[in-house]
């Protein structure tokens, strides 16, 4: 590769490519770097539970770097001899976070990998010219790069993969149906009503309206931040379709200000039922199954 | 539209729904933080909204740029949503409430307009269209000189 810089005798005489010397050299010293990095942090912390196994850990990192050595592709982060210790490498990270570091100490941590084998690498070549030391050295560097790249791209994985759960997760958890009373039912929403959710919404009403022979369903908006042309559409969809099952439907938990703002973006809610708050939903929903609240009064028997 | 420019606040890119949720949050604490009421704060961020939506929608997303603005009396937030998509050949029609080339309500455009103190669309069916609204906080009476 880079070895045209060398004298060619030199080169031919008993030294190879800066990355089949760092490969070798990667292989012959694998003990000693193991042993070094697993009093590093990123190792040291991790895993606590014996030393062993943090120097355990430490010697599949180096089997994979000298297999990627190796294979003479340092620079390239999808090399083969990566995905062997990617696993490892996201489960360290995902630790590292969890207690607490944020991307760019965890980029620290595995950068103060690179000294200590550097390090043995210059003190493992002693006889080599400083030309051949040089490349070699800048070869490991470029390597540990790709290293602290690898654990980089493997961390964001994570995020992405996190992400995603989390978002599947408020999908399902936060449509809860409440059955009131018999025959009433209620959905607090909450937060953003896109196209997803309200259709999520939608689904789990109508089967609750169905499963608790409901007569009325209460949705509740008050956790709602922005009521828009979109997100009142989405409402009047899910009212009509309530109302095809033969259940009523009402709106509850309008706050003064999106009242204001309905009002003034010229939407028409004059076709459903609303109420400020659910406790005058569910008022409304009993007078009209008949079971209206009545206070007990002194002396007389309590009326249920 | 009226007032200086006191600098470019931010500048976010619509082109998923989740950049609407973005707009919607940025402008909410954009329009806190100048000092609007609750309900000014909910009319301007409804009216982003709808126009953020309108951009990714009938535009095929684009931006919008916020910018912090001054009349010298009191404050106000201007925001400019940006597209580069098939643009609004009639823009009367457009602004009609119940109007709609999509699946939507049709209020979305007219409704917005209301929300605001001010509003400005300019369109060139073909290359764009490009839609300003500036709301100004409602100030007390008694003024202070700095605020």
């Amino acid at each position: 590769m880079r070895s045209e810089a060398v004298p060619e005798h030199e080169a031919a005489a008993s030294y190879g490519t800066p990355t089949d010397e760092v490969g070798a050299f990667l292989s012959r010293r694998r003990e000693q770097i193991a042993q070094r990095w697993a009093d590093e942090p990123l190792f040291r912390t991790v895993f606590t539970v014996s030393r062993d196994e943090a120097v355990e850990a430490c010697r599949s990192v180096v089997d994979a770097l000298a297999q990627v050595a190796d294979s003479g592709r340092v620079e390239d982060s999808d090399s083969a001899g990566f995905t062997v210790v990617r696993e490892q490498l996201a489960r360290m990270t995902a630790a590292r976070s969890r207690s607490g570091m944020s991307t760019a100490q965890v980029s620290g941590e595995v950068d103060a990998l690179r000294a200590p084998v550097v390090n043995l690498l210059v003190a493992d070549l002693p006889d080599a010219p400083p030309e051949h030391l040089r490349e070699c050295a800048t070869t490991l560097t470029v390597l540990m790069g790709t290293l602290r790249l690898v654990v980089m791209e493997t961390a964001l994985t994570e995020v992405q993969a996190l992400i995603d759960r989390q978002q599947m997760q408020l999908l399902e958890v936060a449509t809860p149906v409440i059955r009131l009373w018999d025959g009433v039912v209620a959905v607090p929403l909450i937060g953003t009503l896109d196209s997803a959710r309200s259709q999520v919404v939608m689904e789990t009403l109508l089967q609750a309206v169905v499963d608790q022979q409901a007569r009325y369903a209460i949705l509740d908006i008050t956790g709602v931040p922005t009521v828009d042309s979109l997100v009142a559409q989405h409402l009047m969809k899910t009212v009509a379709a309530v109302r095809l099952m033969g259940a009523e439907c009402v709106v509850s938990g309008i706050r003064p200000a999106i009242a204001q703002t309905i009002v003034h973006l010229g939407l028409d809610l004059g076709t459903v039922v609303t109420r400020a708050g659910l406790a005058d939903a569910l008022a409304y929903a009993l007078h009209g199954l008949g079971a209206d609240i009545v206070h007990a009064t002194p002396g007389g028997a309590g009326q249920r | 539209m009226s007032g200086t420019a006191a600098g470019v606040e931010a500048r976010l890119p619509i082109g998923s729904d989740l950049d609407l949720v973005w707009v919607r949050q940025h402008v909410r604490q954009a329009a806190a933080a100048l000092g609007f009421g609750l309900v000014e704060q909910t009319k301007l961020v409804t009216a982003a909204s709808e126009l953020a939506r309108n951009t990714l929608v009938y535009g095929g997303g684009g931006e919008v740029e916020t910018v912090r603005v001054s009349d010298g009396r009191t404050q106000g937030l201007r925001l400019t949503f940006t597209d580069h998509g098939p643009g609004i050949a009639d823009l009367e029609q457009a602004l009609s409430d119940g109007y709609t080339s999509g699946d939507g309500l049709g209020m979305g455009l007219g409704g917005a307009r209301r929300l605001v103190h001010e509003f400005a669309i300019d369109s060139t069916p073909g290359a764009g269209t490009t839609v300003t609204v500036t709301s100004w906080v409602a100030r007390p009476p008694r003024q202070r000189e700095e605020s």
